[in-house]
């Protein structure tokens, strides 16, 4: 049987991407069309049964998102989608913006008329330059088609879509950090409390969702909450695009539903197909930069939210990277944590200096000048930045290495006396590096 | 508007008038939600991508903000530069999926085919060479982003071939 679903991502390389006939054509807006005919609350409750959690990493519940701020009385309200898909390893969200943007906008169109609001921001990254312009066309042939904009389908619910660009901030996929953005400021998270639903976008009550979670809302509206569970486990419902690459042999995004296993993912021919070139997996990364490494042992670990974490892994961003043996673990983390000293916007001291701490004392094992006394410092940084920084940025900037400390420990130690395991660190090379 | 000179357009750093700068303001809408994408389009149209502090504080009049404000969104979002760059600006994906399917190689074939190093710009002013982070298309790494355009599963054929495309497109539009 068949691994990977076809679900969400169902129209995706299908259709003409921003043609609402085609759309319509394969049962786009029949979600709209029963939105209409159901009371918020309902639509609320079948997102709740649905089980769906938030695609963007964080995991939080949307259902309950939802409920909190339908019970705020203030208006406007805002509905943002975050697509800043700035992750590394994550390219999901792109597949859904430029080749289905129009189920991206019936779920918010859905989710504007759930909170009776009139306007909806998408804060697409300034790389993916190219989307922005597609996405927009797929705005422009909904409003001239009446799905959206003034009395969409003939009510009286307005809705508008207005798409904001980001300039190359990976901080801004954080949701606060991302809303400073749409405002035109510098996109530094804010602190919490108040809660996005009750201070978001203008200081108003705000919802913001990932793309690939608003691209669920027309299926479960559509075919309700408990169709939507049954397609992944008990606790984490429906499917997961994910994204694998680095040494996996197929490298691509795939929908896979909740409760397929690790070894499926990567060693299945319909999914990862094994290891480039017939090389053996050393580890994986999962959920992006900030997101855990395992090893070959767990690869029977099914992937959905809870197993994941229980085996101290987790879904993240839908991320999967696969190293093969000739990476070396040490020179692997000094690149995550290279990105994090880039990405750190700078605003706690955590995860401004941990970084850069944490970063040249991996130098020092690559250099082979690490001492024991380095295991206990890494320790003490790795506390300070996971308790005392600001946002979920710096909180989680070492959880690779932290596993990695774990299962990896022998390649620590062998660097202290010279050795590297893959053969990669003390070599003469000609690019200096 | 308070505060606001009016000054020659033969001061003007290069080709962008200050008329053309209040005209992308007006385009893209005179607010201050819209700096962003104000700022990116005065960077496109530059012809040496960056955004000069004369015109960055016509906008700061523009959409009553302090210049500091503007520098604050210029510093902070790696897309834009203060100072003038190539006209072709690549930028070599070094996030570890790239890592992994050696960008430090590909980087380093961008270096010998241009003769500049990271973060240097060829002496013609075509082409500026920068690091970038994940542009998310990792199922063709090593990666190489010019403008809006990827170019994926890099070699050194292929780098050759995408520089030679662009130094002939340039010689063309002159």
């Amino acid at each position: 049987m068949s691994k990977i679903v076809q679900f969400v991502s169902q129209n995706c390389g299908k259709i003409t991407p921003d043609s609402v006939e085609d759309y319509i054509e394969n049962g786009g807006f029949e979600g709209l069309k029963k939105a209409f005919t159901l009371k918020p609350t309902e639509i609320i409750a079948e997102v709740k049964t649905a089980k769906l959690l938030g695609r963007g990493g964080a995991a939080y519940p949307a259902g309950a998102k939802w409920e909190q701020l339908l019970e705020i009385p203030e208006f406007p309200k805002y509905i943002v989608c975050n697509a800043d898909e700035g992750e590394p390893g994550t390219f999901k969200d792109k597949l859904l913006l430029s080749q289905d943007p129009l189920r991206v906008i019936e779920g918010m169109t859905i989710a504007g008329y759930v909170f009776n609001s009139n306007d909806g921001y998408i804060y697409i990254r300034g790389e993916y330059a190219a989307v922005q312009k597609s996405f927009q066309k797929a705005i422009d042939h909904a409003v001239q088609q009446g799905y959206l904009g003034t009395h969409i389908l003939g009510t009286d619910f307005s809705f508008r879509i207005h798409i904001k660009t980001g300039a190359g901030a990976y901080v801004c996929g954080e949701n606060s950090a991302l809303l400073n953005s749409i405002e035109g400021k510098a996109g530094r998270p804010r602190i919490k409390p108040p809660h996005l639903a009750e201070v978001g976008l203008f200081s108003k009550p705000t919802l913001v969702n990932n793309v690939e979670s608003f691209a669920a809302i027309p299926i479960i509206t559509q075919l309700g909450g408990e169709k939507y569970l049954s397609y992944g486990t008990s606790d984490s419902g429906g499917t997961k695009l994910i994204c694998l690459s680095g040494h996996a042999a197929k490298r691509g995004v795939y929908e896979v539903p909740f409760g397929v296993t690790l070894r499926d993912i990567i060693y299945d021919p319909e999914i990862g197909g094994g290891i480039r070139d017939g090389k053996k997996l050393k580890f994986f990364h999962l959920g992006g930069q900030s997101g855990p490494c395992g090893i070959p042992e767990q690869l029977d670990t099914p992937y959905c939210y809870k197993k994941l974490r229980a085996a101290g892994l987790a879904v993240g961003s839908g991320a999967v990277v696969i190293m093969d043996e000739s990476i070396c673990v040490i020179d692997y983390l000094k690149s995550v944590t290279e990105f994090f000293i880039h990405e750190s916007c700078g605003k706690c001291t955590p995860c401004r200096e941990g970084n850069q701490q944490l970063y040249n004392i991996l130098c020092k094992f690559a250099d082979g000048h690490a001492v024991h006394e380095d295991f206990k410092i890494m320790k003490r940084l790795v506390d300070a930045m996971t308790n005392a920084s600001f946002c979920g940025l710096g909180q989680s900037a070492a959880v690779a290495l932290s596993t990695c400390l774990t299962y990896f420990k022998d390649e620590f130690e062998a660097h202290i006396n010279k050795k590297c395991p893959a053969g990669y660190c003390f070599q003469e090379r000609e690019s200096g590096k | 508007m308070s505060g606001f000179t009016e000054f020659g357009d033969e001061n003007m750093p290069t080709e962008l008038t200050s008329s053309r700068i209040l005209a992308i303001v007006d385009e893209k809408g005179k607010s201050k939600e819209q700096l962003l994408s104000i700022l990116l389009a005065i960077q496109k149209e530059s012809g040496e991508n960056y955004v000069h502090e004369k015109w960055a504080q016509i906008v700061a009049n523009e959409l009553d903000l302090s210049l500091s404000k503007v520098y604050d969104v210029l510093t902070f979002y790696s897309m834009f530069s203060t100072g003038p760059r190539g006209k072709y600006i690549i930028e070599v994906c070094k996030s570890t999926p790239c890592y992994v399917s050696k960008s430090d190689v590909i980087a380093q074939i961008f270096e010998n085919e241009l003769g500049v190093k990271m973060g240097e710009t060829t002496k013609d002013n075509l082409f500026t060479l920068l690091y970038t982070a994940c542009v998310g298309a990792c199922d063709i790494g090593p990666v190489a982003k010019i403008g809006e355009d990827v170019y994926g599963d890099l070699s050194h054929q292929k780098i050759a071939e995408i520089i030679k495309t662009y130094r002939g497109g340039f010689e063309c539009q002159k």
